[in-house]
């Protein structure tokens, strides 16, 4: 059965196939007639360019209808449900463009005189509110452009903290758990510490004799911190998280939380309450921006009393006189490890995160985790006896399957997600966390209804029926309906293209630029 | 001498005073393809459970452990190029690094072949 149609264009219908912009245009063509410039003489010297650099040149038209084909072959939050577990692909409402293109907002310069942006530095003193409020926690530095960038944040100011008590020698090891997202054990080794795994119990969750094991091994002197998150990689809450942070408080450690799955638990657990000393929230997850932001991401690194004279510069201070930057270590006692970025962090995203914020309140925010946490349970529960699910429900935010229940029939987790896509579905997170085999991890989020949920789990349902049956073709040559069939990503890996150059010229195409 | 094995799926292989260190057939069939292999270079002092070699495959990223303490004395430069090996023949041209002992003691702690059978069937 062939779904496609010879044509001469090499398009279907209108779904068209699209060349690369340096296929597309020309290097000698120039979008834009511009009048020759008169010959002024070169002042670069040296830095003169020494050959073209070899742009292809398109009309207006020609480039926007490019990127608008590009835009359409990719698969959105806009477009269709996105389970991709750990990433939270929730809905973007639209309200949070609208006023992040609001122009007090939109068309100010960070190096704007501060009188003319107090309504700027207001909001960013309003979503400080927030975020401290929710999390129950002293400090914020909003600053940190990512997540993994607001874990760096968190990591440097328990280092400061450590070097600023004199530690910085003794205390190296950072305890991280099996089922970590891999930026934290790269966050730690980035700092100089040395990264200790903690097992997890049949539970899914941290074996606690085994943290206290760790813990203990050298009277707890030489533990930096624990990295863990909570709800789990595995979809799980970590029960002991208290008892974990009092151990570790005990023998003189931090407590870094990683905040990615704070949406399972948004307005009904404070992380201060748990005992966490630092937490980044990433604002694309739980707080509803755009993920990838337009631009750099944001991740607000929340701060505990034990670090919170370590935030870096800037933030803004509300003096009774208006807003102010403290930008310097001039302008404050604090000890403050210093600055992370250029300027103040991700003005867009802090616009769109308070807007989310403000637009639900503190009863929509608790309603978003209740909801958030029931469509992964109706996942689960709906899917369990059919799929294998490696630890007992319920789940939190994201229900996690092994491939057990593919077991003998020739096809795994890779062909299973490959098959997902010919269904119209983005396929959910696969082979994470390491911890499980064949791991398959879906995460509907809380702005997915019931009747969406119903069909993804009957197609899943059909799917799982096809691969019992030995329907092998369904899987292994899928995708079949995808703009391009199952790509060949050993070799993608082992011999990576990753740029273009220009074709060997062929005899009769001259008047190229010369070398 | 008969093959060695850790817990981490890594055999040893002792020949006089150097051994050679791989990982096993069940360890790069559950790594799946693997893309890219970065081996240690020659006199590079590891101490047992360093990470000592960096091995990734098309599904996940991961650490080569040092099995022993002692000093590497040549890493296999072929995996650079042709990191299939490793798939391909686990237990011979893909082997990772060879090494001198600082204490031989450390062999009697490791499984034999049978052991380390038992506990892959032990996994699943």
């Amino acid at each position: 059965m062939s779904t496609t149609k010879q044509t001469y264009s090499g398009n279907q219908g209108l779904v068209l196939e699209e060349a690369l912009i340096f296929e597309i245009g020309v290097v000698s063509k120039c979008g834009v007639d511009m009048e020759a410039i008169p010959d002024t003489g070169s002042m670069l010297g040296d830095c003169a360019a020494e050959q073209a650099v070899d742009l292809p040149g398109l009309s207006e038209p020609e480039a926007m209808r490019h990127y608008v084909r590009l835009s359409q072959k990719n698969h959105s939050i806009d477009a269709g449900l996105y389970p991709l577990g750990s990433c939270t692909m929730k809905h973007n409402p639209r309200l949070n463009e609208k006023m992040a293109r609001l122009p007090g907002f939109g068309d100010i310069h960070p190096l704007q005189p501060q009188s003319s942006v107090q309504g700027a530095l207001q909001l960013m003193d309003t979503l400080a509110h927030w975020l401290k409020t929710l999390t129950g926690m002293p400090a914020v530095a909003l600053s940190p452009k990512a997540g993994a960038h607001g874990e760096l944040c968190g990591m440097m100011a328990i280092r400061a903290a450590i070097e600023a008590k004199g530690e910085l020698e003794t205390r190296k090891r950072v305890l991280v758990p099996e089922s970590a997202h891999g930026t934290n054990p790269a966050t730690a080794a980035l700092l100089g510490f040395k990264v200790d795994g903690i097992p997890a119990d049949a539970d899914g969750r941290v074996d606690l004799q085994a943290f206290k094991a760790k813990l203990n091994e050298n009277g707890g002197q030489d533990v930096a911190a624990i990295m863990l998150t909570n709800p789990n990689t595995c979809g799980l809450f970590e029960r002991d998280i208290i008892e974990i942070a009092d151990a570790l408080h005990e023998v003189g450690g931090y407590f870094y939380c990683d905040g990615a799955n704070f949406n399972a638990i948004v307005g009904r657990v404070r992380p201060g309450d748990l005992g966490v000393d630092a937490m980044h929230i990433n604002l694309h997850k739980t707080f509803s921006t755009p993920h990838g932001g337009g631009g750099p991401g944001s991740g607000p690194t929340v701060l505990s009393d034990r670090l919170a004279a370590f935030a870096p510069l800037p933030f803004v201070v509300d003096d009774g006189d208006g807003f102010k930057l403290i930008e310097d270590a001039s302008q404050t006692d604090q000890p403050s490890f210093g600055r992370m970025v250029a300027f103040h962090g991700q003005m867009g995203m802090f616009v769109r995160a308070l807007s989310y914020m403000m637009s639900h309140g503190s009863d929509g925010l608790r309603q978003v985790a209740e909801d958030a946490v029931l469509n992964a349970n109706y996942v689960l529960a709906s899917l369990k006896d059919l799929m294998s699910a490696p630890f007992n429900g319920p789940c939190m935010h994201e229900a996690l399957f092994d491939d057990g229940f593919l077991k003998g029939t020739g096809i795994d987790t890779l062909d299973f997600a490959k098959a997902m896509i010919d269904e119209g579905y983005h396929p959910m997170t696969m082979y994470f966390p390491l911890v499980v085999h064949g791991a398959m991890l879906i995460e509907p989020t809380e702005t997915e209804s019931k009747a969406t949920l119903d069909l993804f789990i009957g197609t899943m349902c059909d799917l799982v029926a096809g691969a019992k049956s030995g329907d092998l073709a369904r899987f292994k040559q899928a995708p079949e309906l995808a703009p391009r069939r199952r790509l060949d990503e050993t070799l993608a890996a082992r011999n990576p293209v990753l740029r273009w150059r220009q074709p060997e010229p062929d005899a009769q195409v001259t008047g190229q630029a010369a070398e | 001498m008969s093959k060695k094995f850790t817990k981490d799926h890594e055999w040893i292989s002792l020949d006089g005073d150097i051994a050679t260190v791989g990982i096993t057939a069940y360890a790069q069939e559950q790594l799946g393809d693997v893309v890219f292999v970065e081996v240690p270079e020659a006199g590079r002092q590891v101490s047992q459970g360093d990470d000592a070699a960096v091995v990734e495959s098309v599904k996940a990223a991961s650490e080569v452990y040092a099995p022993l303490s002692g000093e590497v004395v040549e890493g296999n430069g072929a995996l650079e190029a042709n990191p299939e090996l490793v798939n391909q023949s686990p237990d011979e041209d893909g082997w990772f690094f060879k090494m001198t002992l600082s204490d031989a003691g450390q062999l009697d702690e490791l499984m034999d072949e049978a052991a380390y059978q038992a506990f892959v069937k032990e996994l699943g």
